[in-house]
Protein backbone atom coordinates (compact mmCIF):
# COMPACT_ATOMS: atom_id res chain seq x y z
CA UNK A 1 0.00 0.00 0.00
CA UNK A 2 3.06 2.70 1.05
CA UNK A 3 4.07 3.09 -2.40
CA UNK A 4 3.53 6.52 -2.57
CA UNK A 5 6.15 8.66 -1.64
CA UNK A 6 5.30 11.21 1.17
CA UNK A 7 6.42 14.65 0.37
CA UNK A 8 5.66 17.08 2.72
CA UNK A 9 7.87 20.47 4.24
CA UNK A 10 9.86 20.00 7.09
CA UNK A 11 9.83 18.77 10.00
CA UNK A 12 10.17 15.50 8.98
CA UNK A 13 10.96 14.07 12.17
CA UNK A 14 7.91 14.66 14.54
CA UNK A 15 7.72 13.49 18.33
CA UNK A 16 4.29 11.21 18.83
CA UNK A 17 4.02 13.53 22.01
CA UNK A 18 0.98 15.82 22.61
CA UNK A 19 -0.32 17.92 25.26
CA UNK A 20 -2.87 15.11 25.97
CA UNK A 21 -0.76 12.52 26.22
CA UNK A 22 2.00 14.43 28.53
CA UNK A 23 -0.81 15.40 30.76
CA UNK A 24 -2.26 12.28 30.99
CA UNK A 25 1.37 11.21 32.44
CA UNK A 26 1.32 13.74 34.98
CA UNK A 27 -2.08 12.53 36.01
CA UNK A 28 -0.96 8.70 36.12
CA UNK A 29 2.17 9.99 37.93
CA UNK A 30 -0.01 11.48 40.12
CA UNK A 31 -2.28 8.78 41.30
CA UNK A 32 0.06 6.95 43.95
CA UNK A 33 -0.53 9.98 46.06
CA UNK A 34 -3.97 10.69 45.44
CA UNK A 35 -5.05 6.83 46.50
CA UNK A 36 -2.76 7.48 49.49
CA UNK A 37 -4.05 10.65 50.23
CA UNK A 38 -7.53 9.42 50.19
CA UNK A 39 -6.84 6.28 52.67
CA UNK A 40 -4.98 8.87 54.89
CA UNK A 41 -7.20 11.31 55.35
CA UNK A 42 -10.58 9.21 54.15
CA UNK A 43 -13.63 10.46 52.63
CA UNK A 44 -13.31 13.96 52.15
CA UNK A 45 -10.15 13.86 50.43
CA UNK A 46 -11.92 11.61 47.59
CA UNK A 47 -14.81 14.42 47.68
CA UNK A 48 -12.14 17.49 47.53
CA UNK A 49 -10.44 15.61 44.83
CA UNK A 50 -13.40 15.11 42.35
CA UNK A 51 -14.53 18.87 43.08
CA UNK A 52 -11.30 19.75 42.30
CA UNK A 53 -11.04 18.32 38.95
CA UNK A 54 -14.93 18.76 38.10
CA UNK A 55 -15.01 22.40 39.00
CA UNK A 56 -11.43 22.70 37.07
CA UNK A 57 -12.55 21.03 33.59
CA UNK A 58 -16.44 22.43 34.22
CA UNK A 59 -15.30 25.63 34.45
CA UNK A 60 -12.83 25.66 31.65
CA UNK A 61 -15.54 24.43 29.18
CA UNK A 62 -18.08 27.34 30.21
CA UNK A 63 -15.22 30.00 29.67
CA UNK A 64 -14.17 28.60 26.58
CA UNK A 65 -17.85 27.54 25.51
CA UNK A 66 -18.82 31.17 26.29
CA UNK A 67 -15.78 32.84 24.79
CA UNK A 68 -16.01 31.02 21.37
CA UNK A 69 -12.90 29.86 22.08
CA UNK A 70 -11.36 26.25 20.95
CA UNK A 71 -12.84 23.58 23.88
CA UNK A 72 -9.73 22.24 25.16
CA UNK A 73 -10.97 20.48 28.54
CA UNK A 74 -10.06 17.24 25.96
CA UNK A 75 -6.24 17.59 27.00
CA UNK A 76 -6.45 16.87 30.80
CA UNK A 77 -4.49 19.75 31.55
CA UNK A 78 -7.44 20.80 33.67
CA UNK A 79 -7.66 17.78 35.44
CA UNK A 80 -3.89 18.27 36.47
CA UNK A 81 -4.53 21.61 37.50
CA UNK A 82 -7.34 20.25 39.11
CA UNK A 83 -5.42 17.36 40.91
CA UNK A 84 -2.48 19.20 41.78
CA UNK A 85 -4.87 21.98 43.66
CA UNK A 86 -6.67 19.14 45.42
CA UNK A 87 -3.35 17.61 46.99
CA UNK A 88 -2.48 21.13 48.07
CA UNK A 89 -5.32 20.95 50.25
CA UNK A 90 -5.86 20.13 53.65
CA UNK A 91 -8.08 17.27 54.27
CA UNK A 92 -10.52 19.50 56.38
CA UNK A 93 -11.02 22.46 53.65
CA UNK A 94 -14.86 22.74 52.86
CA UNK A 95 -16.27 21.70 49.48
CA UNK A 96 -16.82 25.63 48.46
CA UNK A 97 -13.20 26.32 49.23
CA UNK A 98 -12.08 24.09 46.36
CA UNK A 99 -14.72 25.56 43.98
CA UNK A 100 -13.42 28.98 45.01
CA UNK A 101 -9.92 27.67 44.24
CA UNK A 102 -10.57 26.03 41.25
CA UNK A 103 -12.44 28.30 39.43
CA UNK A 104 -9.65 31.43 40.62
CA UNK A 105 -7.25 28.76 39.03
CA UNK A 106 -8.87 28.19 35.69
CA UNK A 107 -10.41 31.45 35.01
CA UNK A 108 -8.36 33.98 36.50
CA UNK A 109 -5.02 32.58 36.13
CA UNK A 110 -4.62 30.78 33.04
CA UNK A 111 -8.00 31.56 30.70
CA UNK A 112 -7.97 35.49 30.95
CA UNK A 113 -4.60 35.34 30.06
CA UNK A 114 -4.74 33.48 27.38
CA UNK A 115 -5.16 29.35 27.87
CA UNK A 116 -2.93 26.81 28.20
CA UNK A 117 0.68 27.79 27.44
CA UNK A 118 0.02 31.50 28.06
CA UNK A 119 -0.09 31.42 31.84
CA UNK A 120 2.50 33.06 33.51
CA UNK A 121 2.13 31.48 36.94
CA UNK A 122 0.98 27.92 37.58
CA UNK A 123 -2.40 28.16 37.96
CA UNK A 124 -2.80 25.74 41.06
CA UNK A 125 -0.15 27.31 42.52
CA UNK A 126 -1.44 30.78 42.59
CA UNK A 127 -5.23 29.33 43.47
CA UNK A 128 -3.21 27.91 46.84
CA UNK A 129 -1.71 31.07 47.51
CA UNK A 130 -5.09 32.83 46.55
CA UNK A 131 -6.73 30.34 49.04
CA UNK A 132 -3.73 30.71 51.78
CA UNK A 133 -4.05 34.57 52.20
CA UNK A 134 -7.98 34.78 51.97
CA UNK A 135 -8.60 31.65 54.32
CA UNK A 136 -5.63 31.03 56.21
CA UNK A 137 -6.94 29.57 59.22
CA UNK A 138 -8.71 26.46 57.13
CA UNK A 139 -5.78 26.33 54.74
CA UNK A 140 -3.27 25.42 58.03
CA UNK A 141 -6.08 23.51 59.83
CA UNK A 142 -4.29 19.53 59.22
CA UNK A 143 -5.99 17.04 60.58
CA UNK A 144 -5.19 14.01 62.37
CA UNK A 145 -4.50 11.03 59.67
CA UNK A 146 -5.14 7.46 59.87
CA UNK A 147 -1.76 6.47 59.67
CA UNK A 148 -0.73 8.67 62.09
CA UNK A 149 -3.08 6.49 64.29
CA UNK A 150 -1.58 3.81 63.17
CA UNK A 151 1.70 4.45 63.82
CA UNK A 152 1.10 6.47 67.18
CA UNK A 153 -0.86 3.47 68.17
CA UNK A 154 1.90 0.82 67.49
CA UNK A 155 3.67 3.53 69.63
CA UNK A 156 1.08 3.46 72.36
CA UNK A 157 0.28 6.92 72.05
CA UNK A 158 -3.36 8.73 71.77
CA UNK A 159 -3.61 11.77 70.49
CA UNK A 160 -1.33 13.71 67.62
CA UNK A 161 -1.37 17.64 67.86
CA UNK A 162 -1.55 19.85 64.56
CA UNK A 163 1.78 21.21 63.74
CA UNK A 164 3.21 20.04 60.71
CA UNK A 165 6.87 18.44 60.82
CA UNK A 166 8.33 21.32 59.57
CA UNK A 167 7.10 23.85 62.24
CA UNK A 168 8.84 21.30 64.44
CA UNK A 169 11.78 20.97 63.07
CA UNK A 170 11.86 24.52 62.88
CA UNK A 171 11.29 25.16 66.78
CA UNK A 172 14.58 23.00 67.07
CA UNK A 173 12.05 19.37 68.27
CA UNK A 174 13.28 16.27 66.48
CA UNK A 175 11.36 14.42 63.77
CA UNK A 176 10.03 11.08 62.87
CA UNK A 177 11.73 10.79 59.18
CA UNK A 178 10.75 7.26 58.47
CA UNK A 179 6.64 8.56 59.09
CA UNK A 180 7.40 11.76 57.08
CA UNK A 181 9.05 9.23 54.18
CA UNK A 182 5.64 6.76 54.16
CA UNK A 183 3.45 9.79 55.19
CA UNK A 184 2.11 9.53 58.97
CA UNK A 185 2.47 13.33 59.39
CA UNK A 186 0.62 16.59 59.13
CA UNK A 187 0.23 18.16 56.05
CA UNK A 188 -2.09 18.59 52.93
CA UNK A 189 -3.59 15.85 51.16
CA UNK A 190 -0.86 14.99 48.65
CA UNK A 191 2.09 16.50 50.19
CA UNK A 192 2.48 13.87 52.98
CA UNK A 193 4.09 10.82 51.68
CA UNK A 194 7.54 11.32 50.30
CA UNK A 195 6.90 7.63 49.08
CA UNK A 196 4.31 8.22 46.72
CA UNK A 197 5.20 11.39 45.37
CA UNK A 198 8.71 9.58 44.30
CA UNK A 199 7.53 6.72 42.43
CA UNK A 200 4.81 9.52 40.50
CA UNK A 201 8.18 11.98 39.59
CA UNK A 202 10.03 8.35 38.85
CA UNK A 203 7.39 7.43 36.50
CA UNK A 204 7.59 10.48 35.02
CA UNK A 205 11.57 10.08 34.82
CA UNK A 206 11.43 7.47 33.23
CA UNK A 207 8.74 8.19 30.75
CA UNK A 208 10.98 11.25 29.90
CA UNK A 209 8.11 14.24 30.69
CA UNK A 210 9.84 15.56 33.02
CA UNK A 211 13.79 15.89 33.34
CA UNK A 212 15.24 15.37 36.53
CA UNK A 213 17.33 18.80 35.88
CA UNK A 214 15.32 21.19 37.71
CA UNK A 215 13.82 18.81 41.24
CA UNK A 216 17.42 17.63 41.85
CA UNK A 217 19.12 21.25 41.61
CA UNK A 218 16.20 22.98 43.34
CA UNK A 219 16.53 20.22 46.35
CA UNK A 220 20.34 20.48 46.69
CA UNK A 221 20.46 24.13 46.57
CA UNK A 222 17.75 24.18 49.52
CA UNK A 223 19.60 21.59 51.56
CA UNK A 224 22.88 23.15 51.28
CA UNK A 225 21.02 26.49 51.92
CA UNK A 226 19.58 25.06 55.59
CA UNK A 227 23.25 23.30 55.62
CA UNK A 228 24.84 26.57 55.74
CA UNK A 229 21.89 28.79 56.91
CA UNK A 230 19.50 25.98 59.11
CA UNK A 231 21.61 27.18 62.48
CA UNK A 232 21.50 23.21 62.86
CA UNK A 233 24.87 22.36 61.15
CA UNK A 234 25.04 19.22 59.68
CA UNK A 235 21.99 17.56 61.67
CA UNK A 236 20.58 14.67 59.51
CA UNK A 237 16.69 14.82 61.66
CA UNK A 238 17.20 18.75 60.79
CA UNK A 239 18.11 18.51 57.23
CA UNK A 240 15.78 15.26 56.57
CA UNK A 241 12.55 17.44 57.86
CA UNK A 242 13.46 20.19 55.15
CA UNK A 243 13.53 17.84 52.62
CA UNK A 244 10.54 15.36 53.46
CA UNK A 245 8.54 17.89 54.63
CA UNK A 246 5.72 20.40 53.50
CA UNK A 247 5.66 20.80 49.97
CA UNK A 248 9.34 20.57 48.78
CA UNK A 249 9.38 16.95 46.76
CA UNK A 250 5.80 18.14 45.42
CA UNK A 251 6.60 21.15 44.53
CA UNK A 252 10.15 20.18 42.97
CA UNK A 253 8.91 17.27 40.72
CA UNK A 254 5.21 18.34 39.93
CA UNK A 255 4.74 22.33 39.92
CA UNK A 256 8.60 24.00 39.17
CA UNK A 257 8.96 21.28 36.32
CA UNK A 258 5.35 22.58 34.32
CA UNK A 259 6.28 23.53 30.97
CA UNK A 260 4.56 26.68 30.82
CA UNK A 261 6.26 28.00 33.74
CA UNK A 262 9.61 26.86 33.62
CA UNK A 263 12.21 28.14 30.94
CA UNK A 264 13.10 26.37 28.33
CA UNK A 265 16.76 27.27 27.67
CA UNK A 266 19.01 24.76 29.67
CA UNK A 267 20.85 27.48 31.23
CA UNK A 268 18.07 28.94 32.05
CA UNK A 269 16.52 26.08 33.62
CA UNK A 270 19.67 25.75 36.22
CA UNK A 271 19.24 29.39 37.29
CA UNK A 272 15.14 28.67 37.57
CA UNK A 273 16.11 25.82 40.21
CA UNK A 274 18.91 27.34 42.14
CA UNK A 275 16.84 30.67 42.54
CA UNK A 276 13.86 28.33 43.58
CA UNK A 277 16.00 26.97 46.01
CA UNK A 278 17.42 30.36 47.49
CA UNK A 279 14.10 31.55 47.94
CA UNK A 280 12.52 28.60 49.47
CA UNK A 281 15.47 28.65 52.04
CA UNK A 282 14.63 32.04 52.79
CA UNK A 283 11.26 31.83 53.33
CA UNK A 284 11.28 28.49 55.46
CA UNK A 285 14.56 29.70 57.34
CA UNK A 286 13.81 33.63 57.66
CA UNK A 287 10.26 33.41 56.74
CA UNK A 288 7.83 33.64 59.35
CA UNK A 289 5.79 30.63 58.19
CA UNK A 290 6.95 27.22 58.32
CA UNK A 291 6.63 26.52 54.52
CA UNK A 292 7.62 28.22 51.39
CA UNK A 293 8.05 26.01 48.23
CA UNK A 294 4.24 27.44 46.95
CA UNK A 295 5.18 31.20 47.27
CA UNK A 296 8.76 30.37 45.84
CA UNK A 297 7.77 28.82 42.49
CA UNK A 298 5.15 31.78 41.64
CA UNK A 299 7.88 34.37 42.18
CA UNK A 300 9.91 32.63 40.15
CA UNK A 301 7.41 31.58 37.86
CA UNK A 302 7.50 35.63 37.25
CA UNK A 303 10.59 35.81 36.52
CA UNK A 304 10.73 33.04 33.91
CA UNK A 305 10.58 35.41 31.00
CA UNK A 306 13.77 37.22 32.17
CA UNK A 307 15.70 33.93 32.94
CA UNK A 308 15.00 33.04 29.12
CA UNK A 309 16.09 36.25 28.04
CA UNK A 310 19.55 36.22 29.32
CA UNK A 311 20.07 32.59 28.45
CA UNK A 312 19.43 32.41 24.91
CA UNK A 313 21.53 30.22 23.69
CA UNK A 314 23.66 31.23 21.02
CA UNK A 315 23.38 29.50 17.20
CA UNK A 316 25.95 27.08 15.88
CA UNK A 317 28.35 29.29 14.01
CA UNK A 318 27.67 32.30 15.58
CA UNK A 319 29.45 31.92 18.78
CA UNK A 320 31.72 34.65 20.18
CA UNK A 321 30.26 37.45 17.66
CA UNK A 322 27.88 39.51 20.12
CA UNK A 323 24.07 39.78 20.05
CA UNK A 324 24.28 37.49 16.70
CA UNK A 325 25.28 40.43 14.96
CA UNK B 1 -25.27 78.79 35.49
CA UNK B 2 -25.17 75.55 32.84
CA UNK B 3 -21.22 75.47 32.47
CA UNK B 4 -20.85 74.78 35.79
CA UNK B 5 -23.20 72.38 36.28
CA UNK B 6 -21.69 70.71 33.20
CA UNK B 7 -18.12 70.79 34.44
CA UNK B 8 -19.93 69.22 37.69
CA UNK B 9 -20.93 66.59 35.15
CA UNK B 10 -18.00 66.34 33.53
CA UNK B 11 -15.71 65.04 36.26
CA UNK B 12 -18.70 62.75 37.97
CA UNK B 13 -19.61 60.80 34.89
CA UNK B 14 -18.13 61.98 31.58
CA UNK B 15 -14.33 62.04 32.68
CA UNK B 16 -14.41 60.29 35.91
CA UNK B 17 -10.72 60.19 37.01
CA UNK B 18 -10.99 56.76 38.05
CA UNK B 19 -12.78 54.48 35.93
CA UNK B 20 -12.92 57.13 32.30
CA UNK B 21 -9.42 58.48 32.76
CA UNK B 22 -8.07 56.17 34.98
CA UNK B 23 -5.65 59.08 36.93
CA UNK B 24 -4.68 58.52 40.62
CA UNK B 25 -4.21 54.48 40.60
CA UNK B 26 -1.57 54.57 43.47
CA UNK B 27 -4.22 55.78 46.00
CA UNK B 28 -6.96 53.96 44.16
CA UNK B 29 -5.41 50.76 44.96
CA UNK B 30 -3.52 51.34 48.21
CA UNK B 31 -6.17 52.60 50.73
CA UNK B 32 -9.70 51.60 49.18
CA UNK B 33 -9.91 48.19 51.54
CA UNK B 34 -12.90 49.53 53.31
CA UNK B 35 -15.87 52.15 52.15
CA UNK B 36 -14.77 54.49 54.51
CA UNK B 37 -11.17 54.54 53.83
CA UNK B 38 -12.40 55.65 50.08
CA UNK B 39 -14.36 58.22 51.04
CA UNK B 40 -12.40 59.89 53.71
CA UNK B 41 -9.39 59.93 50.84
CA UNK B 42 -11.89 61.40 47.96
CA UNK B 43 -13.03 63.81 50.15
CA UNK B 44 -9.35 64.99 51.29
CA UNK B 45 -8.41 64.89 47.97
CA UNK B 46 -11.26 67.04 46.62
CA UNK B 47 -10.64 69.48 49.36
CA UNK B 48 -7.39 69.71 47.61
CA UNK B 49 -8.19 69.69 44.53
CA UNK B 50 -10.96 72.44 44.79
CA UNK B 51 -8.83 74.99 46.68
CA UNK B 52 -5.61 74.36 44.60
CA UNK B 53 -7.70 74.81 41.02
CA UNK B 54 -9.11 78.10 42.45
CA UNK B 55 -5.18 79.43 43.91
CA UNK B 56 -4.15 78.10 40.54
CA UNK B 57 -6.59 79.92 38.45
CA UNK B 58 -6.25 82.49 40.45
CA UNK B 59 -2.43 83.13 39.73
CA UNK B 60 -2.88 82.05 36.16
CA UNK B 61 -1.31 85.12 34.79
CA UNK B 62 1.51 85.53 37.52
CA UNK B 63 3.09 82.14 37.50
CA UNK B 64 5.54 82.15 34.49
CA UNK B 65 5.22 79.49 31.76
CA UNK B 66 8.76 77.94 31.98
CA UNK B 67 8.15 77.17 35.94
CA UNK B 68 4.60 76.39 36.19
CA UNK B 69 5.12 72.79 37.19
CA UNK B 70 7.26 73.57 40.38
CA UNK B 71 4.71 76.38 41.23
CA UNK B 72 1.79 74.39 40.77
CA UNK B 73 3.64 71.54 43.26
CA UNK B 74 4.26 74.47 45.66
CA UNK B 75 0.74 75.38 45.86
CA UNK B 76 -0.90 71.71 45.82
CA UNK B 77 1.52 70.99 48.66
CA UNK B 78 0.40 73.63 50.90
CA UNK B 79 -2.92 72.38 50.72
CA UNK B 80 -2.32 68.99 51.05
CA UNK B 81 -0.29 69.66 54.65
CA UNK B 82 -3.68 72.35 55.94
CA UNK B 83 -5.46 69.01 54.99
CA UNK B 84 -2.94 66.71 56.78
CA UNK B 85 -2.90 68.47 59.71
CA UNK B 86 -6.69 68.88 59.97
CA UNK B 87 -6.84 65.42 59.83
CA UNK B 88 -4.72 64.87 62.24
CA UNK B 89 -6.17 66.93 64.41
CA UNK B 90 -10.11 65.84 64.27
CA UNK B 91 -9.95 62.74 62.59
CA UNK B 92 -6.94 60.91 63.96
CA UNK B 93 -8.40 57.62 62.79
CA UNK B 94 -8.51 58.18 59.48
CA UNK B 95 -5.43 59.85 59.33
CA UNK B 96 -4.12 56.31 60.93
CA UNK B 97 -5.68 54.35 58.14
CA UNK B 98 -4.51 56.50 55.23
CA UNK B 99 -1.31 56.92 56.26
CA UNK B 100 1.48 57.64 53.44
CA UNK B 101 -0.61 58.34 51.22
CA UNK B 102 -2.10 61.82 52.61
CA UNK B 103 1.27 63.90 51.57
CA UNK B 104 1.46 61.83 48.53
CA UNK B 105 -1.72 63.26 47.83
CA UNK B 106 0.85 66.00 46.69
CA UNK B 107 2.15 64.11 43.73
CA UNK B 108 -1.75 62.67 42.73
CA UNK B 109 -1.48 62.90 38.57
CA UNK B 110 -5.57 64.18 38.88
CA UNK B 111 -4.67 67.73 40.70
CA UNK B 112 -1.64 68.44 39.11
CA UNK B 113 -3.23 67.29 35.39
CA UNK B 114 -6.07 69.36 36.40
CA UNK B 115 -4.30 72.30 36.96
CA UNK B 116 -1.98 71.90 33.95
CA UNK B 117 -5.34 71.35 31.80
CA UNK B 118 -7.82 73.71 32.60
CA UNK B 119 -7.07 75.57 36.00
CA UNK B 120 -3.96 77.10 34.55
CA UNK B 121 -6.31 78.51 31.58
CA UNK B 122 -9.44 78.72 32.81
CA UNK B 123 -11.63 81.39 35.14
CA UNK B 124 -11.60 81.15 38.88
CA UNK B 125 -15.11 79.75 39.22
CA UNK B 126 -15.29 77.63 36.51
CA UNK B 127 -12.22 76.28 37.78
CA UNK B 128 -13.61 75.72 41.38
CA UNK B 129 -16.39 73.77 39.88
CA UNK B 130 -14.30 71.62 37.66
CA UNK B 131 -11.83 70.71 40.67
CA UNK B 132 -15.39 69.91 42.76
CA UNK B 133 -16.77 67.84 40.03
CA UNK B 134 -13.49 65.92 39.26
CA UNK B 135 -12.94 65.29 43.63
CA UNK B 136 -16.43 64.16 43.88
CA UNK B 137 -15.77 61.61 40.49
CA UNK B 138 -12.57 60.49 42.23
CA UNK B 139 -14.43 60.21 45.76
CA UNK B 140 -17.44 58.01 44.05
CA UNK B 141 -14.67 55.88 42.30
CA UNK B 142 -12.91 55.47 45.43
CA UNK B 143 -16.01 54.47 47.70
CA UNK B 144 -17.79 52.15 44.96
CA UNK B 145 -13.94 49.94 44.87
CA UNK B 146 -14.12 50.51 48.68
CA UNK B 147 -17.85 49.11 49.08
CA UNK B 148 -17.39 46.45 47.11
CA UNK B 149 -13.90 45.55 48.29
CA UNK B 150 -14.70 45.51 52.28
CA UNK B 151 -18.35 43.85 51.18
CA UNK B 152 -16.13 41.10 49.97
CA UNK B 153 -13.02 40.68 51.78
CA UNK B 154 -14.69 41.61 55.30
CA UNK B 155 -18.02 41.32 54.94
CA UNK B 156 -19.26 44.44 55.85
CA UNK B 157 -20.37 48.30 54.72
CA UNK B 158 -18.98 50.99 56.55
CA UNK B 159 -17.88 49.08 59.59
CA UNK B 160 -21.74 46.89 59.78
CA UNK B 161 -22.00 43.68 58.86
CA UNK B 162 -24.64 43.08 56.07
CA UNK B 163 -23.23 39.27 54.92
CA UNK B 164 -24.99 36.67 56.53
CA UNK B 165 -22.81 34.78 60.07
CA UNK B 166 -21.44 31.81 57.47
CA UNK B 167 -20.02 34.01 55.20
CA UNK B 168 -16.34 33.75 55.08
CA UNK B 169 -14.31 37.05 54.23
CA UNK B 170 -12.07 36.49 51.14
CA UNK B 171 -9.31 38.09 53.42
CA UNK B 172 -7.17 38.78 49.54
CA UNK B 173 -9.91 41.31 48.43
CA UNK B 174 -8.58 43.85 51.48
CA UNK B 175 -5.15 42.90 50.85
CA UNK B 176 -2.99 44.55 47.57
CA UNK B 177 -3.91 41.80 45.17
CA UNK B 178 -8.02 42.57 45.72
CA UNK B 179 -7.44 46.07 44.15
CA UNK B 180 -6.31 44.59 41.25
CA UNK B 181 -8.57 41.74 40.87
CA UNK B 182 -11.16 44.83 41.15
CA UNK B 183 -9.92 47.30 38.99
CA UNK B 184 -8.94 44.96 36.57
CA UNK B 185 -12.31 43.63 36.49
CA UNK B 186 -14.52 46.33 36.33
CA UNK B 187 -11.87 47.64 33.44
CA UNK B 188 -13.34 44.93 31.71
CA UNK B 189 -16.41 45.23 32.47
CA UNK B 190 -16.66 48.81 31.02
CA UNK B 191 -14.86 47.24 27.85
CA UNK B 192 -17.38 44.85 27.42
CA UNK B 193 -20.24 47.12 27.84
CA UNK B 194 -18.45 49.69 25.26
CA UNK B 195 -18.56 52.50 28.35
CA UNK B 196 -16.24 55.41 28.21
CA UNK B 197 -12.85 54.12 29.67
CA UNK B 198 -9.08 55.15 28.90
CA UNK B 199 -9.00 51.44 27.19
CA UNK B 200 -12.03 51.92 25.51
CA UNK B 201 -10.85 54.78 23.16
CA UNK B 202 -11.85 55.49 19.62
CA UNK B 203 -9.46 56.36 16.77
CA UNK B 204 -9.68 58.09 13.57
CA UNK B 205 -12.58 57.96 11.07
CA UNK B 206 -9.73 55.39 9.02
CA UNK B 207 -9.77 52.49 10.89
CA UNK B 208 -13.12 50.72 10.86
CA UNK B 209 -12.39 49.10 14.31
CA UNK B 210 -11.83 52.18 15.90
CA UNK B 211 -7.97 51.71 17.08
CA UNK B 212 -9.08 49.93 19.97
CA UNK B 213 -6.68 46.87 19.60
CA UNK B 214 -8.14 45.55 23.09
CA UNK B 215 -11.19 44.37 21.96
CA UNK B 216 -9.69 43.28 18.34
CA UNK B 217 -9.41 39.64 17.24
CA UNK B 218 -8.68 37.91 14.41
CA UNK B 219 -7.08 38.94 11.10
CA UNK B 220 -9.58 42.01 10.07
CA UNK B 221 -6.57 43.94 12.92
CA UNK B 222 -3.53 43.70 10.41
CA UNK B 223 -4.94 46.52 7.81
CA UNK B 224 -5.68 48.90 10.61
CA UNK B 225 -2.38 47.70 12.05
CA UNK B 226 -0.36 48.98 9.32
CA UNK B 227 -2.27 52.09 9.25
CA UNK B 228 -1.95 52.54 12.91
CA UNK B 229 2.35 51.84 11.93
CA UNK B 230 1.84 54.46 9.00
CA UNK B 231 0.40 57.36 11.88
CA UNK B 232 3.05 56.13 14.20
CA UNK B 233 5.87 56.26 11.74
CA UNK B 234 4.40 59.68 10.36
CA UNK B 235 4.40 61.24 13.42
CA UNK B 236 8.24 59.95 13.96
CA UNK B 237 9.25 61.37 10.88
CA UNK B 238 7.30 64.75 11.66
CA UNK B 239 9.18 64.68 15.30
CA UNK B 240 12.72 64.02 13.46
CA UNK B 241 12.16 66.77 10.87
CA UNK B 242 11.56 69.06 13.67
CA UNK B 243 14.56 67.76 15.37
CA UNK B 244 16.97 68.23 12.62
CA UNK B 245 15.44 72.50 12.04
CA UNK B 246 16.26 72.63 15.59
CA UNK B 247 19.57 71.12 14.99
CA UNK B 248 20.29 73.36 12.18
CA UNK B 249 19.17 76.42 14.04
CA UNK B 250 21.76 75.63 16.76
CA UNK B 251 24.27 75.04 14.36
CA UNK B 252 24.14 78.20 12.85
CA UNK B 253 24.12 80.05 16.29
CA UNK B 254 27.22 78.35 17.44
CA UNK B 255 29.06 78.05 14.16
CA UNK B 256 31.25 80.91 14.18
CA UNK B 257 31.90 80.39 18.17
CA UNK B 258 33.20 76.38 17.59
CA UNK B 259 33.60 75.79 14.07
CA UNK B 260 35.88 73.62 14.32
CA UNK B 261 35.14 71.28 17.41
CA UNK B 262 31.63 71.40 15.84
CA UNK B 263 32.29 70.30 12.30
CA UNK B 264 34.15 66.91 13.97
CA UNK B 265 30.77 66.38 15.71
CA UNK B 266 28.72 66.88 12.64
CA UNK B 267 30.91 64.32 10.63
CA UNK B 268 30.79 61.64 13.23
CA UNK B 269 27.00 62.07 13.45
CA UNK B 270 26.65 62.10 9.35
CA UNK B 271 28.63 59.43 9.18
CA UNK B 272 26.23 57.39 11.74
CA UNK B 273 23.50 58.43 9.82
CA UNK B 274 24.41 57.26 6.61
Amino acid sequence: MNELLNVSASPHVRSKDTTKSIMRDVAIAMIPSSVFGIYNFGVNALLLILTCVATCVLSEYIYEKGMHRPITTGDYSAVVTGLILALNLPSSAPLWMAMLGSVFAIIVVKQLFGGLGQNFMNPALAARCFLMISFTGRMTDFAVTKATNFINGAMGIDGFSGATPLAVAKAGDSVDLLSMFIGGTAGTIGETSALCLLIGAAYLMVKKIISPKIPFIYIGTLLVFALIFGGYGFDINYLGAQLLGGGLIFGAFFMATDYVTSPITPMGQIIFAISLGLLTGIFRIFGGSAEGVSYAIIICNLLVPLMERVTIPVAFGWEGKRNGK
Amino acid sequence: MNKYLERLYNGIIKENPTFVLMLGMCPTLAVTVSAMNGLGMGLSTTVVLVLSNAMISLLRKVIPDKVRIPAFIVVVATFVTVVQLLLQAYVPSLYDALGIYIPLIVVNCIILGRAEAYASKNSVLLSTFDGLGMGLGFTLGLTAIGLFRELIGSGKIFGFGLMPASYEPITIFVLAPGAFFVLAMLTALQNKLKAPSATNVTGGPAMACGGNCGECHGNACEANHGLLEAQKAAAKAEKAAQAKRAAEAKKAAVEGATKVAFDKVMEKTEGRED
